[in-house]
């Protein structure tokens, strides 16, 4: 049932340089390779998620020079020379990161496969949108799917996340 | 881990064919390839219910639904494990295919026509339930209102976010160990014993943590016995992951279900008789497919007195993908069919909905026709919120056509008395340890896969002991360590697990208290726990929580305590049940009737709820805006609200898919699941979600620990025929397919016209 197509010989391997969380990581790998298997697998940054490999459920959403990709629709090699951002790289000090501090308090994570998606998405929403209103954020995580929470708290954390961000500015 | 391989799955493409021929010397000659497994390695039949296993690893001689599983590779890596499969030669003869349920209940006149030839069932009807209770017949005769409908409900799935995975790791120990995104490890580790042919010690199932469930992940399923299969046979640890499309032809979401009902009252709206006819579409296997077909019947006996009850359910074989248990398990079809029912009556009786809904409602304390025992329960207040927050009475029939508002009511087990194993062991067993560190580690198999069992647990210890919570740990993934649990399934884990885990820290509290009592020189009735401290308040005295343990382990060399659940005594008159269960269960009044299926649907305590829901209508298009939802539960007490609230709103998400979009579209020829994708497959999308009141109601269970029942199934019950009753408030027609989409909602306009 896997439609993953293969070319019939097998690819040779390319030797790549990707920033990932501002580290440079020196990778061999096949130019049909996706991002997200690359951060996955090979350097283990196993936060961010693979649901569904055809872009519908924004689990893999990473950011690329700061705008949410889909790492699953994202070749390697089309990440050469970009900033890459994974989930993993939120958290700056021993606290978490005002966004993730949100999800868990407001109750926007259940199972929380879902949930570096979602906060990748809402990080980039916010460098851009400070203060979004009810609607936006209904916009901007449509790409996101959680099978959870119904979006109400997800949507409740993001609202609280963007106001403490607004406070400690 | 080292040296793991990647496993790939090969899958019919046939709805029902014979298998005449397995070739796969090529893929096995292929450079980087393993191992290849078919029936050959393993003809053992599993399934979840003991009494009717129609599983197994790969297909035996013929496949019955497209997807099913032929053959599997353990290979290097992804690329040659898939390489591989398209090496493997299937020779089929294609067999007629039955995708109607209909059709299944048709005689069948050769074996090819069985789709499960083995088994004792004839023809393809696995599962009859006949129920009456009282006089349906007589009573319908003295209604003066009888509201009878045809439903039908195309099947849904759970479209968890994440897929399943498994690792099998079969080691030169000759141990098995086996990692599974799953909710019940103890079927798991039951289904591995037996198709592994080892017995249950040499098995270790882990479960990492899972990303949702919904009852999808809840059956031992064939890809972890190849799994397994496949890493017995190479020594290497091997990983199966499913892609999406796996995903959904896995399946074992709710059923397709066609139900006719009809139900009739008194002049005043008192409810006189309930009859249920139900057609299930249990696709190729069995899975919780017996409990399924009483649970269409039975749960329809809350919250509403009825005393005349008649019911037939029958369950059938298809080549479909098989359907299985999934949120509101088998109540939540009926339960659109009856509350929508009891809208045209109050109609007809000229009665508020709101006002018929509380007539009928019971009381605590109450047993049904069928026997079930009523506990606690919350259902009027439920009602009485919501019809008060949501302003019913301004609104209903007098908001503009095109603007509707509606309730709808449900009744949902808190865990089944009665075990799917009948055994004497008990559903749940916690240990609690407590070491020199002052650390309280609780060891359990209730599932954590994003409910928050792991939360209740540590909450249910916390607040017995009365210490920091940041001392507790859960230890609940691993078989090795864990006791006994029946997982996560069922609405159980709260009543069931929570118990057992308030028992253990209490018989630990015991220990703890008494070394207290010796360091004090003061009775142990004397002493009071809190804050990590234990006081003595007659002599203002008080001593640390880790200076009593440390005088305790002085005792004893360790300090463990255990408690354990089993659900009360079912009726007396039931043979074989009480005894295989004895004494060990719970004190208190015997449960149940005594006829055929008296335990089925049969729980300590049930959960009731009540939720309105106002939306807008565009006459034009048909499509239809759910603006808000007030969703009142009771959930006995809210040990963790904030779970509850997210239980509830996530049902509701769940529940609204089902009501207007979602659907399997099976191709009518071949029986392909056509949207097995999460885009055509359509889940509410954020943009579409209505704002949710949530009003969590309280009703105390006398039995539930602390006083809690379930939260996490029941509450999509009510939030389907909740949209429907508000569509008819809306633009005056009843719809009985489900999901209502635009199209049906136009063309069931015209036909007004």
């Amino acid at each position: 049932m896997t439609l993953i197509p293969f070319p019939n010989k097998k690819l040779t391997k390319k030797i790549i340089k990707l920033d990932i969380n501002e580290n440079i990581y020196e990778l061999a790998i096949n130019p049909n390779d996706l991002l997200l298997d690359v951060i996955r697998y090979k350097l283990n940054l196993t936060g961010t998620k693979r649901g569904c490999d055809m872009g519908t459920c924004g689990c893999c959403t990473v950011l690329l020079d700061g705008e949410p990709v889909l790492s699953c629709l994202t070749l390697a090699i089309q990440a050469i020379g970009k900033k890459i951002k994974t989930i993993e790289s939120l958290q700056e000090n021993e606290n978490m990161h005002p966004i993730q501090e949100c999800f868990h308090t407001e109750g926007g994570s259940q199972c929380g496969f879902c949930t570096p998606g979602f906060i990748m998405t809402s990080f980039a929403l916010l460098k851009k949108n400070k203060n979004p209103t009810d609607e936006e954020i209904k916009q901007e995580i449509s790409g996101n799917m959680c099978r959870c929470t119904g979006y109400i708290k997800i949507i409740k954390s993001i609202k609280k996340a963007a106001k403490k961000m607004r406070n400690s500015d | 881990m080292p040296g793991q391989l990647v496993g790939k799955i090969l899958r019919s493409p046939f709805a029902h064919a014979k298998i005449k021929k397995i070739n796969y010397s090529k893929a096995k000659a292929l450079k980087g390839v393993f191992a290849v497994a078919t029936s050959k390695d393993s003809k053992e039949r599993f399934g979840v219910l003991p009494i009717t296993k129609d599983e197994t690893a790969f297909a035996i001689e013929k496949v019955t639904f497209i997807g099913d599983q032929v053959a599997a590779v353990a290979a290097i890596d992804e690329e040659t494990a898939i390489r591989a499969l398209d090496l493997i030669d299937v020779e089929y003869e294609e067999l007629p295919a039955i995708l109607k349920p209909e059709k299944s209940l048709e005689p069948i006149s050769n074996i090819d026509q069985k789709i499960q030839p083995w088994s004792k069932y004839e023809g393809n009807i696995f599962k009859t339930v006949n129920q009456n209770f009282g006089n349906v017949e007589k009573a319908v005769k003295e209604s003066p209102i009888v509201k009878k409908g045809k439903f039908s409900f195309n099947g849904v799935t759970h479209a968890f976010t994440e897929p399943m995975g498994v690792i099998a790791s079969y080691g030169s120990d000759k141990r098995l160990t086996v990692w599974s995104a799953t909710q019940v490890p103890h079927y798991l580790h039951r289904s591995l014993s037996e198709v592994m042919k080892m017995p249950m010690h040499k098995i270790k199932v882990i479960r990492p943590y899972v990303g949702g469930g919904f009852g999808g992940k809840s059956d031992p399923f064939p890809h972890e016995m190849a799994a397994a299969i496949l890493s017995k046979k190479t020594g290497k640890p091997v990983k199966i992951l499913f892609d999406r499309d796996e995903v959904f032809i896995s399946n074992h979401g709710r059923h397709p279900t066609k139900t006719e009902m009809q139900i009739s009252a008194n002049k005043d709206g008192e409810f006189t008789s309930l009859e249920i006819d139900a057609l299930i579409d249990g696709g190729a296997w069995g899975s919780f497919g017996v409990i399924t077909t009483y649970y269409n019947g039975v749960l329809s006996l809350g919250p509403y007195k009825i005393k005349n009850f008649d019911y037939s359910g029958k369950r059938v074989y298809t080549n479909k993908p098989a359907s299985g248990a999934m949120r509101g398990h088998g109540a939540v079809n009926s339960r659109f069919a009856i509350e929508t029912l009891i809208d045209e009556v109050a109609e007809e009786a000229k009665i508020d909905p709101c006002e018929i809904r509380l007539k009928n409602a019971y009381e605590a304390n109450s047993i049904t026709a069928n026997g079930f025992r009523i506990t606690s329960c919350g259902i009027k207040e439920c009602i009485e919120k919501v019809k008060n927050a949501s302003g019913w009475d301004k609104k209903f029939k007098k908001m503009p056509y095109g603007k509707g508002i509606g309730i709808g009511c449900g009744f949902y087990i808190s865990g089944s008395a009665l075990p799917i194993n009948w055994e004497r062991m008990p559903q749940s067993t916690v240990h609690v340890k407590i070491d020199f560190d002052g650390g309280i580690t609780v060891h359990s198999l209730a599932a954590e896969i994003g409910q928050g069992s792991d939360t209740m647990l540590a909450q249910c210890v916390g607040e017995v002991l009365k210490c920091d919570m940041s001392r507790i740990r859960i230890y609940s993934r691993n078989t090795d360590t864990a006791p006994i649990d029946l997982g996560s399934y069922s609405s159980r884990v709260t009543f069931m697990a929570g118990l057992a885990a308030k028992r253990a820290a209490q018989d630990l509290k015991n220990q703890i208290l008494a070394a207290a009592s010796r360091i004090m020189g003061i009775k142990e009735t004397s002493l009071i726990m809190e804050n990590d401290k234990i006081f003595d308040f007659k002599n203002n005295n008080s001593i640390s929580i880790i200076e009593a343990i440390r005088e305790a382990l002085h005792d004893s060399g360790a300090l463990h305590g255990k408690g354990h659940y089993q659900a009360p005594n079912l009726n007396p008159d039931l043979p074989r049940v009480n005894e295989l269960r004895g004494k060990e269960s719970e004190k208190g009044m015997p449960m149940g009737g005594s006829h055929k299926g008296a335990a089925a649907g049969l729980s300590p305590s049930y959960s009731m709820n009540a939720y309105v829901c106002e939306l807008e209508v565009d006459p034009e298009t048909g499509l239809v805006k759910v603006e808000k939802v007030w969703a009142a539960h009771d959930c006995g007490k809210a040990l963790n609200p904030l779970s509850v609230e997210g239980q509830i709103e996530g049902c509701i998400h769940m529940g609204l898919g089902q009501a207007l979009m979602e659907s399997f579209d099976y191709n009518r020829g071949t029986g392909r699941i056509e949207n097995s994708n999460l885009l055509d497959y359509r889940c509410i999308p954020p943009t579409m979600m209505p704002d949710v009141d949530v009003f969590i109601v309280e009703s105390e269970d006398p039995e539930g620990p602390f006083g809690a029942k379930e939260a996490g199934e029941g509450p999509i019950l009510p939030i389907l025929p909740a949209v429907a009753n508000a569509i008819y408030d809306a633009v005056g027609v009843r719809l009985r397919n489900l999901p209502m989409t635009p199209e049906k909602i136009i063309s069931a306009l015209g036909k007004k016209k």
